[in-house]
């Protein structure tokens, strides 16, 4: 038990470095080694580090870090995301990275882009830009071409090129962590008191700052700790948090829901690091078209991506049920379009579903709770007493 | 609304267009009988050609919301949308269009507008397009929904395999989809010709827009230009009407420039130009004459603008080819302001900045769009530090009266004007010195 603690304080510290001091770190053992910052949601890491690189999350400063330079930047009705990666990029704490990626997710980190072009942050900045068709020959062609040009922006750094048998072991090392996460889900779902959802933010987090290898490792660590009893079980009822895929809500209120009597069963807060439902091919001749159908055929559920034809109303009850949960918790930051647009539609569904749901925002750094807390438990209790 | 305001000035090319807006809108609200199928699609990167093309009519959402606001209906619909669930959070021409379906759907000449045939999410430079479609797919269901995808130009040009995934996706997603609708088969042809009348009127734009190098400007390049833009960037480029109204507006605008005449507003003819502005961003639509009296009242002339540049930003030279119609199209959808990365909106700015002698930059930041509004402040630090000019900042909303506070705006323009008046009266002296 003495050691799983300390490995959750390790990931804690991890989590939210925000000097990124490990992967500075793993970066000096060898100068062909690159470190590529990418922002929410998802990027498919395996390209960079099959050319000897280390994708980095940057998932925002949280309520860890004063902003003061970064409010210079935007305006008030702008979410908090960005602000608080210029400041980071302004402090220097981004210096040891080579490049920056940056997810077609939404106008904001769109734009953020062209911040870092023009301050000239990184050896390279890249809008990421995602297909919206999801033809093989028309959407996949876009989506391995953007993959392509990542693989030469790094290339260019550090000469490393890009092989059939590395890009193959980087996908089998990372359908290794995606299946250990889900596991880690799955011992949850079933057993939600033994590990709390702010340890299980933290350990999913961590890995996006430090070598897949080391995660792993980690990972494994963690399903065989809860794999045996630990915690003890509470009269809590099951939800699902939906709507914190980019800007992350600070821990305070992630345990804040907790207190409140809500096991979270299932969430969307690290969802990059689930994005690929399954496993991607991973002993083929062609891995980048692998992973570019994997992208096509096996994305999970997000605001992000076009959804006609396969309505997130419908996945996010299929979830409530899949899960056995009893209601869902719409938490998104403020100012964030995607989730706040998809909102109206996903309670409708709820409803019609007859799936309780609450709704409420955030900054990453709110610091006031209490409204959250009561909120939330009293979603709890009306479900205990009442559903 | 001023207490003391006048029937507006009305020259021959705003009848013209007035003209054009009441048919098409009266031809919208007749489809039932004609049987014309209607395209719902938005205005940057539109695809106007295209769906004319098909005989098919265009409805384009945020023009509807736009209007709405003029007619002071936008507030109430938003807040219908509100009570829907949509936060206050996000961007209030969906709302406000999500209202006026929830209210009837009735356009801005009071006839009611025919629910989609189509919805073209041909989506440029702007995110929040999809969502808003993915709504509108779910109050109209049932109803096909042609996606184009358009990439960003993130690498600040636009690329022939960029150009090549848009014409598959014209090929194979969005014109089947308008065939199967229309019932009608392609015509290359015909778009073919249909551009050679879009060429025309681009190049007449630019000519009209430029004018206002010149000192005094003969045009107000952004609460005018407005209006200038009104056919080509909806449902009339491609036609021999836009093409004839471009014609009658460069007539009248050359001949105010012969006479040195200012600006036609609807105080009246502007008769001192005392500031020439370059702006970024809409104005607000909800108190529009306001606002625009604010700048008129001071002697200010916007000579360029960013808005104006949304449906196409044909001063850069892009025309629509009738030689390469589907691959004009991807071009065009691509080159539209909002579809261009940070430093190459800069470049554009500051150049307006320079070629039409312009004594400031302000920036009217809405707070419903991401797409503009973030990263403004730092296009106007780079615009501040590159040409050496004042710079300007405002904040208000396109829809939302809750967002536009007249006494604030005011107060920081008459800031800023006298900002302006006294860099005037300095660089004057600095000039007598040399």
């Amino acid at each position: 038990m003495k050691q799983f603690n300390e490995l959750l304080a390790s990931c804690k510290e991890v989590a939210f470095d925000l000097r990124f001091t490990k992967a500075a770190n793993w970066k000096l053992a060898d100068k062909s080694r690159a470190i590529v910052g990418f922002l929410p949601i998802y990027f498919p890491r395996e390209i960079v580090h099959a050319v000897n690189g280390l994708a980095v999350g940057i998932m925002g400063a949280g309520d860890h870090k004063q902003i003061i330079k970064g409010d210079a930047y935007y305006q008030s009705y702008i979410c908090h995301l960005p602000r608080g990666i210029i400041e980071m990029a302004l402090d220097d704490s981004l210096n040891h990275f080579d490049g920056f990626v940056f997810p077609a997710i939404c106008d904001c980190i769109r734009n953020l882009s062209g911040m870092f072009k023009l301050a000239e942050k990184g050896k390279f900045q890249r809008y990421f830009d995602y297909p919206q068709n999801f033809d093989t020959l028309i959407g996949g062609v876009f989506y391995r071409q953007e993959l392509e040009k990542i693989i030469a922006d790094v290339y260019a750094i550090n000469k490393v090129e890009l092989t059939t048998e590395n890009l193959n072991r980087s996908i089998k090392l990372y359908n290794y962590n995606r299946k250990l996460i889900e596991e880690i889900y799955k011992i949850r779902q079933q057993y939600p008191w033994r590990l709390s959802a702010v340890d299980t933010y933290l350990i999913i987090r961590a890995g996006l700052a430090i070598p897949v290898e080391e995660h792993n490792i980690i990972l494994e660590q963690t399903v065989e700790a809860i794999s045996n009893e630990r915690g003890e079980p509470m009269d809590n009822i099951r939800v699902v948090i939906s709507g914190s895929f980019c800007e992350q809500p600070p821990l305070g209120l992630i345990k804040s829901i907790e207190m409140a009597g809500c096991y979270i069963v299932d969430d969307d807060l690290m969802l990059g690091s689930r994005w690929i439902q399954g496993d991607i091919e991973d002993n083929s001749n062609d891995p980048l078209t692998a992973l570019t159908n994997a992208y096509l055929t096996q994305s999970t559920c997000s605001s992000a991506v076009y959804d006609v034809g396969n309505p997130k109303g419908k996945r996010v009850v299929d979830r409530v049920k899949k899960h056995d949960a009893d209601g869902v918790i719409f938490s998104a930051a403020s100012f964030c379009d995607p989730a706040l647009l998809d909102r109206p539609e996903l309670q409708k569904a709820c409803d019609e579903a007859g799936v309780p749901h609450i709704n409420f925002q955030y900054h990453e750094n709110t610091g006031q709770f209490k409204v959250i807390k009561e909120q939330a438990g009293t979603f709890s209790d009306s479900i205990k007493l009442w559903a | 609304m001023s207490k003391n305001a006048t029937e507006a000035i009305k020259e021959k090319s705003m009848v013209i267009q007035k003209d054009m807006l009441a048919n098409l809108f009266h031809e919208l609200s007749k489809t039932k009988e004609t049987g014309k199928k209607v395209v719902y699609t938005f205005v940057p990167g539109n695809l106007t050609e295209l769906i004319l093309s098909f005989d098919m009519l265009p409805v384009y959402p945020e023009i509807n919301a736009l209007q709405s606001g003029m007619r002071k209906k936008s507030g109430a619909y938003i807040r219908d949308a509100e009570k829907l669930g949509f936060s206050e959070d996000v961007c209030t021409y969906v709302k406000c269009d999500i209202g006026m379906m929830l209210n009837g759907n009735i356009g801005p000449t009071g006839e009611k507008l025919p629910a989609p045939d189509l919805l073209l999410l041909s989506y440029t430079g702007c995110f929040t397009f999809m969502k808003w479609f993915e709504n509108l797919e779910r109050l109209y269901p049932g109803v096909p929904v042609a996606m184009l995808h358009t990439p960003y130009q993130e690498d600040g040009n636009i690329t022939p395999e960029q150009v090549e995934y848009m014409v598959k996706q014209l090929k194979e997603e969005v014109i089947p989809k308008m065939e199967k609708v229309s019932g009608k088969k392609f015509d290359m042809e015909r778009l073919s010709k249909m551009m050679t009348n879009s060429a025309k009127a681009e190049d007449l734009l630019v000519k009209i827009l430029e004018t206002a190098k010149n000192k005094p400007s003969p045009i107000d390049a952004y609460f005018a230009g407005v209006y200038y833009i009104g056919p080509i960037f909806t449902a009339f480029r491609g036609t021999d009407e836009a093409v004839e109204y471009y014609k009658e507006l460069y007539a009248e605008v050359t001949e105010r420039l012969r006479l040195g005449l200012g600006p036609v507003t609807p105080e009246g003819e502007l008769k001192e130009e005392k500031f020439r502005l370059v702006v970024e961003y809409p104005p607000n639509w909800t108190n529009f004459r306001e606002f625009w009296k604010i700048f008129y009242d001071a002697g200010a002339v916007i000579v360029a603008s960013s808005y104006t540049k949304v449906g196409g930003v044909y001063d850069l030279g892009f025309r629509h080819n009738p030689d390469e119609p589907l691959e004009s199209l991807s071009k065009y959808c691509m080159g539209c302001y909002t579809n261009m990365n940070l430093p190459q909106r800069v470049n554009l700015l500051a150049d307006y900045v320079k070629e039409y002698k312009a004594d400031g930059f302000l920036i009217n930041s809405i707070k419903s769009c991401n797409s503009f509004s973030a990263g403004q402040l730092m296009i106007m630090r780079e615009i501040e530090q590159r040409m050496e000019v004042p710079v300007g900042f405002i904040e208000s909303d396109l829809v939302d009266p809750r967002y536009f506070s007249y006494a604030n705006i005011k107060n920081r323009l008459e800031s800023y004007f006298q900002m302006l008046e006294q860099r005037k009266i300095i660089m004057a002296q600095d000039a007598e010195k040399v």
